[in-house]
């Protein structure tokens, strides 16, 4: 057990250096935060004006009403920034990697490979967008009088924990193909694009969508899973589907590296 | 009279030549890259879930709009977005910081034909794809695609094609910028947001509420998408002011970038030189 605290310190240990480190470097482009913030400002206005061409006193998106179909918005909002934070500068970095033969000394450093290449570097520039995404879900579960305990804060909390596992281990799945086909880069921004889907509640689908988005593209436990534990109206049942899927997700995304890396014969040789 | 028509002939063939072998080259390059330019098309699918949601909601009825020219409308915006890709800013920036710009400059062609016949390539290659895309989305849902008349698909392919080139100017213009800053494409994804949310690709503009219309109406975006695909959906439309602002735009933005393009090379020092 303290062997197992000691190791869980130095993994944060070696996190936080790393994040201090990469945070340090990309404050040299100051210019982007004016950048990022205008983007995100635009994207929420653009984002929130289109939701509301659904509404009306008699019509709404999948019964959801206004300020809970926001919610489901704010939780877009905020993996949209933790995707611009860690997903995306880290991921993309896999297939340079993989290219230049520079994975061999990922391999050899004194942690584990999969950790190092997901989480080695922090990009603030997803920040705005985490703290829009967290207010906006306030706001709306605010105005929408949902019932407000610790066990749904708890419930919540752990919902889009698990959101995060799935969305880490979809890019990872994905960025792991590197190793057999080199230009995989792309897919990623397959996957990018039809996650766009979870900015609307998943009951605004057709049926046959939506049972797409539930067992084969899970988006429905991106977004609206998460949306529902913290407006209180989550049935058990889903929010445990919603944690074993994770920890499956997190699992195979660990197997199939391994398996993967079987298959790295290193670039030029 | 015969000699004289030969000589229009090769004279023409002459012309020509420089256009043919800039896009046979970049189309050879383009089939060697399928597999990606197979994702990018897979990625141009957000109009087909706006058309699920738009289908499903209940608004659609109460503003007015059939659900068949929804369809209609939506699967034309795919098929347009498609076509009127354009990724100009990543390429340029990363040939002016590799300095791949240079090389460029010395020969006798205006770097921007290259620009511009590998995106005319890449569109070319796609054009199965798409093409297998809608028999997949026809298989999945019956009867979703419908044969436009002849007059209705020369009519889409010129507006199709001004669109492309407006969007592509306006890229090219604020690819210019590379000339004084290295990081365009951030820009990029900045003039990415106004194009999702004000060209009809997540909303047909007839959704919008009166003054956003307009406004949206004001910037080029919607002659870019929304135009020609309520062309092809067969919607009734002035086409006349819709392909004068079109032009207007492809002027402006030629105008303007060839400004800019002049005063840009003049402060280009050759990254890497």
């Amino acid at each position: 057990m303290i062997k197992y605290l000691r190791s869980t310190s130095e993994v944060f240990r070696v996190l936080f250096s790393f994040w201090s480190t990469s945070i340090a470097s990309e404050l040299e482009y100051q210019l982007n935060l004016v950048i990022e913030i205008i983007s995100v400002v635009a994207n929420l206005t653009g984002s929130i004006f289109i939701l509301s061409l659904f509404y009306s006193p008699t019509t709404n998106l999948g019964g959801w009403s206004w300020h809970a179909s926001l919610v489901v918005l704010g939780i877009y909002t905020i993996l949209d920034g933790y995707t611009t934070s860690f997903l995306h500068p880290n991921l993309s970095r896999i297939v340079r990697h993989v290219q230049n033969g520079t994975l061999d000394f990922v391999l050899l450093k004194p942690i584990n490979s999969q950790l190092w290449l997901s989480f080695r570097i922090f990009s603030p520039w997803g920040i705005p967008s985490i703290l829009s995404g967290i207010t906006l879900v306030i706001i709306g579960f605010i105005n929408s009088q949902a019932n407000f305990s610790i066990k749904s804060l708890l419930l919540s909390i752990l919902m889009v924990l698990s959101s995060f596992i799935i969305l880490y281990s979809l890019w990872f799945l994905i960025a792991t193909t590197s190793i057999w086909f080199v230009r995989v880069w792309n897919a990623n921004e397959v996957l990018r694009s039809t996650l766009v889907a979870g900015r609307y509640p998943i009951s605004a689908y057709p049926e046959s969508l939506r049972r797409i988005f539930t067992f084969i593209l899970p988006i429905a436990f991106l977004t609206t899973v998460p949306a529902e534990a913290i407006l209180n109206i989550l049935s058990y049942r889903i929010a445990f589907l919603s944690l074993i899927l994770a920890i499956a997700f997190l699992f195979i995304s660990k197997r199939f590296w391994m398996f993967a890396l079987k298959f790295y014969t290193s670039a030029s040789s | 009279m015969i000699k004289l028509s030969k000589d229009l002939f090769k004279y023409i063939i002459s012309w020509l030549r420089v256009p043919i072998a800039l896009i046979s080259t970049q189309y050879s390059l383009m089939i060697e890259y399928r597999a990606e330019i197979i994702l990018w098309a897979i990625s141009g699918i957000l109009p087909l879930i706006m058309l699920a949601i738009w289908k499903e909601a209940t608004i659609s009825e109460r503003i007015g709009l059939s659900d068949d020219y929804l369809t209609r409308y939506f699967v034309s915006a795919f098929i347009v977005r498609q076509f009127t890709a354009v990724w100009v800013m990543v390429s340029f920036e990363e040939d002016n910081l590799e300095g791949r710009l240079s090389p460029y400059l010395l020969q006798p062609l205006m770097p921007f034909w290259r620009y511009f016949s590998s995106h005319i390539a890449e569109q070319i290659s796609r054009i199965p794809i798409v093409l297998i895309m809608l028999l997949v989305l026809n298989a999945s849902i019956p009867n979703i695609l419908w044969i436009p008349s002849l007059k209705t698909l020369v009519i889409f392919c010129c507006a199709l094609f001004s669109a492309f080139c407006v969007r592509f100017l306006l890229h090219w213009m604020f690819s210019m910028i590379c000339f004084w800053s290295d990081r365009v494409s951030a820009l990029e994804r900045l003039l990415l947001i106004p194009y999702l949310f004000l060209s009809g690709l997540v909303a047909p503009l007839d959704t919008f509420p009166t003054p956003i219309r307009n406004f949206a109406n004001l910037t080029p975006f919607p002659y870019i998408l929304a135009f020609p695909s309520n062309i092809l959906a067969e919607k009734k439309i002035d086409l006349i002011s819709n392909f004068t602002s079109l032009f207007f735009w492809a002027i402006l933005l030629f105008l303007l970038s060839y400004l800019f393009w002049k005063r840009g090379i003049r402060h280009y020092s050759g990254m890497g030189a």
